[in-house]
């Protein structure tokens, strides 16, 4: 395997059915010599997994024969839910995750939304379209929680940013 | 390959000195922090600071709510707005440390303790930047709520100029925290409206609450002089500067709810100087002995 596709195998430790790559956290992998630079960036600024990311990058490529790596970061530009693949959104919804739609672009100043936002979701699990929100804040930063009325189910919708 | 039944597993180093933050040693690693021309490094790295005291210090009293918020919901809430915010303040201070190593205080020989950390945990009150507003205590709800949306209005309209930086890193920072205060905003705005809509009681106490963190609402826009030279040199925002836009978002919350701008004067500076001088409120004592507390007691980290 090259050094990319050992990188791109490495799954999210919060949602494992994600691969850093499917995440569109994994931005860039280089080979120089015997080195391997790998670049992510985080999807939130306090994202707490962020250490096990790097480690768990360090030691599968470690594990493949590449003993010498480097793990950088890069901010610019901002990780957005757009960049999560379509594998990646199909793999959340394999789990019971709802995906994100597109991410809101900005121009100006940005608006204040006092109402509740709105989203055009189904439940993953059951598919009914009358899916309530029970708060923009779950488990972890990325997703908010939503409750089914139809099979009584809540889940997580990873949120748009 | 990679089992995460536990997450110390998952971490790589030596788990019995495994101390300070999650080991990822530097959360600017590759990131170029060359300083840009015609910037004055002390001013960024003086600039950073203040920008991460706020962020860090506000993010240590929201965390405070973690199981003590009204419901499991809110808690999370809190705790997650606590967190970005926290995430916000580690890349600025990491910045400030970057332009300006002379800035984190000097630890004994062998602390494992990251430059961030040694400003957060080892600094004395009279060291921080952040504004008095930040630092109060939690108090009711509702006084919780109040404070941030001021804070959150003022450093979203900070964040979205900053993203025009000549500092790269810093625009960079300031374009990821636009995306986060967006919904701290907006979950700090729902709550003061359902507050002021609510019932009477909530509504007398959403008024009480106004009336004591509005006066500390003035600091955040007195241009301070580190404040003035970073905004001449292209690479921070002269906080007088959004003051307006700050002004209408606050009162399309106020007129939503209802609520009339307080009649109040606003907090003065003590001796010449504010937050970013240095000067506290008596609360800030506690709240820094609370957060550094341990570190301080375990410099090297090992135990």
């Amino acid at each position: 395997m090259s050094a990319y596709d050992v990188a791109a195998a490495v799954t999210d430790p919060e949602m494992p059915m994600l691969t850093l790559a499917d995440l569109g956290v994994l931005r860039d992998v280089d080979v120089e010599d015997e080195r391997v630079v790998v670049t992510i960036t985080p999807t939130y600024s306090g994202c707490p997994a962020m250490a096990t990311m790097r480690d768990d990058l360090v030691r599968s490529l470690q594990g493949a024969g590449w003993p010498d790596v480097d793990v950088r970061v890069s901010l610019d530009p901002a990780w957005s839910s757009d960049w999560i693949s379509t594998r990646g959104r199909e793999a959340l919804r394999e789990h019971g995750i709802s995906a994100p739609g597109p991410a809101p672009t900005r121009t100006g100043a940005v608006a204040l939304t006092l109402t509740p936002t709105r989203r055009e979701l189904t439940c993953p699990r059951c598919a009914s379209a009358g899916v309530e929100v029970v708060s923009e804040f779950g488990a972890t930063a990325c997703k908010a929680i939503y409750r089914c009325p139809a099979c009584l189910e809540t889940f997580d919708h990873v949120k748009e940013i | 390959m990679t089992d995460h039944d536990s997450v110390y597993d998952g971490l790589l180093g030596d788990a019995e000195g495994w101390a300070f933050g999650t080991d990822f040693e530097d959360p600017l690693a590759g990131v170029d922090t060359t300083i840009p021309a015609g910037v004055d490094a002390e001013t960024l790295a003086a600039y950073c600071l203040m920008l991460g005291d706020d962020a860090l210090i506000h993010s240590h009293r929201l965390s405070q709510w973690a199981s003590n918020a009204p419901d499991l919901e809110d808690d999370i809430a809190l705790s997650n707005i606590a967190l970005d915010l926290l995430g916000q303040a580690r890349l600025l201070l990491a910045r400030a440390a970057a332009a300006d190593p002379a800035l984190a205080p000097v630890l004994p020989e062998g602390s494992p303790v990251p430059a961030e950390d040694a400003l957060a945990f080892f600094r004395d009150e009279h060291d921080f930047r952040n504004v008095r507003l930040v630092e109060g205590d939690n108090g009711d709800f509702a006084v919780t709520i109040v404070r941030l949306v001021v804070a959150s209005t003022h450093r979203l309209a900070l964040l979205q100029h900053l993203a025009a930086s000549s500092d790269a890193v810093l625009a960079a920072i300031a374009v990821k925290g636009v995306k986060e205060l967006t919904y701290h905003r907006d979950y700090a705005g729902r709550w003061f409206l359902t507050l002021a809509r609510g019932t009477e009681e909530s509504r007398r106490r959403l008024l009480a609450a106004l009336h004591l963190v509005w006066p500390l609402r003035d600091e955040l826009s007195r241009t301070h002089p580190v404040e003035r030279r970073a905004a001449d040199q292209g690479v921070g925002v002269d906080p007088a500067a959004v003051r307006d836009e700050v002004d209408a978002v606050l009162d399309q919350v106020l007129s939503a709810s209802g609520v009339e701008r307080p009649d109040v004067a606003p907090m003065g500076p003590v001796n010449g100087g504010t937050g970013r001088d240095g000067r506290h409120t008596e609360v800030m004592g506690r709240l820094l002995a609370e957060m550094q507390v341990v570190a301080r007691a375990h410099p090297r980290g090992l135990w």
